[in-house]
């Protein structure tokens, strides 16, 4: 079975737990009464969520066009040429930057994070990429904090 | 009328909002080059910055410079060097690069500005005279109908999918619609489906569903796939800039047809750039005869044109619903409208009754806009062009850091990165499976105006009578469903003729 029938599975159970949720939804007590309920319209689209992935699951693949998407067409079949090593190392350097960006401080955690991403890719001139990073976080920490005026920590927790 | 273009002159040639066109062109210009990001993400980027200069009019102002300069950055990357930035600049590769291999790269972003430059001042023009006749027509819309309003805009997204594709993008629509869900409830606002999470309570925060959504998956495919958009070869043969009378007479009635044509595609809601730029280019493709057709994909000045003409047309056009009704007709004007929004405007018909300034000052600011851009990219294209050989390996860490800020600042809530990751593995995971991820973004952005509206008739009514009792919410409802029901119906009628015809030999 191709990727995009198995989202459609796995979104048929979101869509179920989704509808149990919304059935189970606690109403206010004065809400009760009422015509349209808070939980109206999600029971709808869960029911509706159930039909659409059905209809993805059960219709056998037509030919699409592909003119729309040239952009974003992708081949599966090629997805072993792709660097998926990369892709994940970057996602991870992401989720640690989005930890670490509170207690270890806006100009430090984005130094390494783009030192960091760069070396991933295989940047190896670190003589050039640091200097590059630094001035690159300077200039976004002060636009953000010093011209938009949106205050972001820049120094680590144990400096300030 | 006369008065409000007046006011709008005021408004838009104030020092300050002067300045913000000439900005938002540029960094537009400058972002959309740039493989990966198109005019979607800029303008998620440059939200944040709007908001705080918390002048709807200037806000809207230097957003609306970003989109123009953004799908014109985009054409720059797609003639120069084969990488479309933006989707609606795909159509201009075909005859762009062709030209630029040829060594008439600076002739091909001549033509390209030129007639962008057209198809732009045109649609603004149109716009003048199609936006106040909309919008009296929409005065009569209550909550109703906004509702059936809603529906056509999401049913009219998914008719334009593409062949196979509608039930995909319904699906993803209701994904958006479901996502909308979750934060407050209509009418009451209770907390509702946060699983208990005060981050949820608030909702998704929509700048960091659309980075999400479009910028992540952007950024995950370049590292993927590094010969995605090969930052090689730039500026290396930017020579020939002139065009010739001749050249002139021939592309003159492909830019008048196409700034018309863009134009109305672009007011439809769900139609945009993408498909105005591809349906200009293959109505071209029709018109034209004998060796005009054969030079189609082989450097035809022609075929740069068409899609250069009907984007910035369609981009002036998807203004239209967005100003007039409150509805975005694509993506973009989807984050738009969240920016409205959030700037504490509601677009809708009282928009031009209740804050004419804004209404007019934009418009105004895009003729401006355009008149920038021409001086913009005639002179300054060969320097321009350098950008893109920037190494991969630097560009790619700042998109990915873009991204994560813009999201950040949004809410200053580390919670709201986490988010982001999550959000952006998932939506490169459903763009592997071919599903489209802009109905999900304008089925998110309009869920909760269109519970809001159905709650508000359903609790009018005291039922659901409104719906066959008012002529015009059964009209819009049925070409809702219409506009779902008739190209599958097309499409398998098709197929059963073809059937036909080969068992009938």
């Amino acid at each position: 079975m191709a990727l995009d029938k198995w989202i459609a599975v796995i979104f048929i159970v979101i869509s179920l737990i989704y509808g149990y949720a919304s059935y189970t939804y606690p109403l206010l007590p004065f809400e009760r009464n009422m015509v349209f309920l808070p939980n109206t319209m999600p029971l709808v689209l869960s029911v509706l969520g159930i039909i659409f992935a059905l209809i993805i699951v059960l219709t056998p693949k037509a030919k699409t066009d592909g003119e729309g998407d040239a952009l974003g067409s992708i081949n599966m079949s090629q997805l072993r040429e792709y660097k998926v090593g990369q892709a994940l190392a970057l996602i991870g350097a992401m989720i640690l930057y989005a930890v670490a960006l509170r207690p270890v401080g806006f100009i430090a955690a984005t130094t390494l994070f783009l030192v960091g991403t760069g070396w991933i890719l295989g940047e190896r001139k670190l003589h050039i990429m640091i200097p590059v990073a630094l001035v690159g976080t300077g200039i976004i920490w002060f636009l953000v904090e010093q011209a938009l005026g949106i205050f972001l920590r820049p120094l680590p927790w144990f400096l300030s | 009328m006369l008065e409000g273009i007046l006011l709008g002159l005021q408004t838009a040639f104030s020092i300050q909002n002067l300045l913000l066109v000439v900005a938002g062109c540029l960094i537009g210009t400058l972002i959309g080059m740039l493989p990966g990001l198109g005019p979607m993400s800029i303008i998620a980027i440059m939200i944040p910055v709007a908001i705080t200069i918390g002048d709807p009019s200037a806000a809207l102002i230097l957003l609306a410079g970003v989109y123009y300069g953004a799908i014109f950055g985009g054409s720059t990357s797609s003639i120069l060097i084969n990488a479309p930035g933006v989707a609606g600049t795909v159509a201009t590769s075909f005859d762009g690069y062709p030209m630029a291999r040829q060594g008439k790269a600076g002739k091909a972003l001549t033509i390209a500005a030129v007639s962008s430059f057209a198809g732009g001042t045109v649609g603004a023009i149109l716009l003048m005279g199609f936006a106040p006749a909309l919008s009296t027509v929409a005065l009569l819309f209550h909550s109703a109908e906004y509702f059936a309003l809603m529906v056509v805009g999401l049913s009219a997204i998914a008719a334009f999918a593409g062949t196979g594709k509608v039930a995909k993008a319904l699906m993803m629509t209701v994904i958006g619609l479901i996502l909308a869900t979750v934060g407050e409830s209509a009418l009451f606002n209770a907390p509702r489906f946060t699983m208990g999470l005060q981050d949820l309570q608030s909702g998704f925060s929509f700048v960091t569903l659309a980075m999400a959504l479009f910028a992540l998956p952007e950024a995950l495919y370049l590292v993927l796939d590094p010969k995605r958009g090969s930052s090689s070869g730039g500026s290396a043969a930017i020579k020939e800039l002139g065009v010739t009378r001749d050249e002139i007479k021939t592309i003159a009635p492909v830019v008048g047809r196409q700034s018309i044509q863009g134009f109305l595609i672009g007011v439809m809601p769900g139609a945009g750039a993408t498909i105005a730029s591809f349906l200009g280019y293959a109505v071209e493709r029709n018109i034209a005869k004998g060796a005009d057709q054969e030079a189609f994909g082989k450097g035809s000045i022609k075929g740069l044109a068409a899609p250069e003409t009907a984007n910035n047309a369609a981009c002036t056009g998807s203004f239209v619903p967005l100003l007039t009704l409150g509805i975005p007709g694509s993506g973009t004007t989807a984050i738009l409208l969240g920016a409205l929004i959030a700037l504490n405007v509601n677009p809708g018909p009282r928009l031009m009754i209740d804050n004419p300034s804004i209404f007019w000052a934009v418009i105004i600011s895009m003729y401006i806009g355009n008149v920038v851009l021409l001086i913009l990219n005639l002179p300054l294209i060969p320097y321009i062009a350098r950008l893109l050989t920037v190494p991969r390996n630097y560009l790619i860490p700042f998109i990915l850091f873009f991204t994560m800020i813009g999201a950040y600042i949004g809410q200053n809530n580390a919670t709201e990165l986490l988010l982001l990751v999550g959000l952006g593995v998932c939506a490169t995971i459903l763009r592997f499976a071919d599903y489209p991820l802009a109905p999900l973004l304008i089925g998110f952005i309009l869920g909760g105006m269109m519970e809001n509206n159905f709650a508000r008739a359903v609790n009018l009514t005291d039922g659901i009578a409104f719906m066959y009792e008012r002529p015009m919410t059964l009209a819009l409802l049925i070409i809702g469903v219409l506009l779902i029901v008739l190209p599958a119906y097309r499409r398998r009628r098709a197929r059963d003729l073809q059937k036909g015809v080969a068992q009938g030999d």
